[in-house]
């Protein structure tokens, strides 16, 4: 539906009988929402009760829809619902009703009757190695993105997969995959990272362009700061016992069971950005390092070739630290073999991936 | 109730005799410290909850030390807003719900009387419209 209800926020709410309180209570949760200081509640008011529906296309690539489950799974009804009932989601493959040419003609009509102002959502990286390895409607995810974010105001890739390359890019990363700001210049790109990513973090940032009609401000990674300005080290309840030096050094010990530091058990807190040691997961009930796992730095780019989930920070990372250990304890020609042996896994693993074409994957299905 | 509240865990040590993670101590120093500023200069201040790295038992430790006060009271508007006074005169804590009882934002308020509580002129606005209306057409019946 284009542009069919264009009240504002505040008239919708109104419309379904929600008092002046309702309404603060609704902005004051969305402040908290936005990792804005509760002072900001009446600012927040006064601007969502002009806000009006911005129209958003979510693109889905080479995904899991891992993305698309935080975010409707979350308990409802919630801050999260409102916000998206307000907003006018005008092409998601998983949750529309269409499907076929009436979808695709959605998704023209929106980007048609809302030129220069709509979002452009993905989830997902987009494969360069070989067209056929991702398609909607016989298109290829490449061409789809840069169609689609030539007439958009502002592109959010959600997920690491569309932040940064993700699992699909893992090393041999045989689809060649890549970002969504590998491809896109010239939009602003606003990088939600997670797998998945918390699905308030992904409201805020649709809140926060509502709210303010602008894009929040964006780490080094194209990150908003609210959400990923401090490290889940920094955050982390935990943290006073890695400060005292009290960790955890198996997941049985009695360190475990006192709640210390799981540093040494391969926890990312110290380079991973992210919100969850405060918003936490799962209403609030609880997240990873509260669950007694390290945290998998799963908002940073690369992530899964970081050298180990249960490998301490401090053990260095790379197959040239590992060829290393292994020589010094078995000599060096045991080490070189090793790296052989690896480096034939790695560039086997290539050339089996290299050559896929569309005819090739037409033979196999 | 969430569907969460259904799965059977079996806790082995109670919230707060579990190990204390000191996050509870620093924020009752800030309170102490908005509560001394209130009474000099006026400003209240808010303090929001769900940004504070709170480890399991924290939040209990944090209630259970401000026990309650004089004041408590409900809110029905998108869901339950529970608010009370604590112990501590001018300390009040305010929990935002949603309509399935689930918790949306969690504060405490140093001020003399959260603002959430006071009418907003806008519902003084709708309210007359609808108290003259109710006047004009009256239910049958209610003041016979």
């Amino acid at each position: 539906m284009v542009d069919s209800n264009n009240k504002t926020l505040g008239e919708t709410l109104r419309r379904n009988g929600v008092s002046r309180r309702g309404f603060l209570k609704f902005c004051t949760a969305t402040a908290s929402m936005m990792a804005l200081p509760p002072s900001m509640a009446p600012a927040i008011a006064a601007a969502l009760d002009k806000a009006r529906r911005p129209s958003v296309i979510w693109l889905s690539f080479q995904e899991c829809t891992g993305c698309t489950e935080s975010l409707t799974r979350s308990h409802s009804p919630t801050l999260e619902n409102l916000i998206f009932n307000h907003i006018s989601l005008d092409y998601h493959h998983t949750l529309q009703a269409a499907s076929g040419h009436a979808a695709e003609a959605a998704k023209e009509e929106a980007m048609h009757a809302n030129e220069g102002k709509y979002l452009v959502v993905v989830d997902g990286s987009i494969p360069l190695g070989n067209p056929g390895y991702s398609t909607t409607a016989g298109i290829s995810n490449l061409q789809t993105l840069e169609e689609t974010v030539a007439g958009a105001a502002a592109v959010i890739a959600v997920g690491t997969c569309a932040a940064f390359g993700g699992l699909p890019k893992a090393d041999p990363n045989p689809t060649g995959a890549v970002s969504v700001s590998d491809i896109v210049k010239d939009k602003p790109v606003i990088n939600v990272s997670g797998c998945p990513p918390i699905p308030v973090v992904i409201t805020g940032v649709l809140a926060h362009y509502l709210t303010f009609g602008t894009l929040p401000d964006l780490d080094q990674y194209g990150r908003p700061k609210a959400f990923y300005g401090t490290s889940i080290h920094d955050r982390c309840y935990r943290r006073p016992f890695y400060d005292k030096g009290l960790f955890a050094n198996t997941f049985d010990d009695e360190g475990a069971k006192r709640g210390w530091c799981l540093y040494k058990l391969g926890c990312k807190g110290p380079m991973a950005y992210n919100a969850c040691a405060t918003v936490k997961w799962n209403e609030g009930t609880s997240w990873p390092v509260e669950s007694g796992h390290g945290c998998l730095g799963c908002s940073e780019p690369d992530f899964w070739d970081a050298g180990g989930f249960y490998n301490a920070l401090s053990i260095p990372l790379g197959e040239v630290s590992r060829t290393a250990s292994v020589a010094a304890a078995a000599g060096l020609v045991l080490g070189a073999a090793a790296a052989g042996l690896n480096y034939k896994t790695k560039s086997e693993a290539k050339k089996r991936h290299g050559r896929v074409t569309v005819e090739d994957l037409e033979k196999t299905s | 109730m969430s569907a969460l509240d259904k799965i059977p865990i079996q806790i082995e040590a109670s919230a707060t005799t579990g190990p204390y993670h000191r996050n509870t101590l620093p924020l009752l120093h800030e309170i102490a410290h908005a509560l001394r500023r209130f009474q000099a200069e006026g400003n209240s201040t808010t303090l929001d909850l769900g940004a504070i790295p709170f480890g399991p038992g924290d939040e209990q430790r944090l209630l259970d030390f401000l026990g309650t006060g004089e004041v408590s009271a409900k809110l029905d508007a998108m869901g339950d807003t529970n608010i009370w006074e604590s112990a501590y005169a001018g300390v009040w804590i305010i929990e935002h719900k949603n309509a399935s009882g689930e918790r949306v934002a969690f504060q405490i308020e140093i001020t003399k009387l959260p603002a959430i509580l006071e009418t907003q002129p806008e519902d003084i606005e709708e309210s007359l419209i609808k108290l003259q209306e109710a006047l004009e057409n009256p239910k049958t019946g209610v003041f016979v």
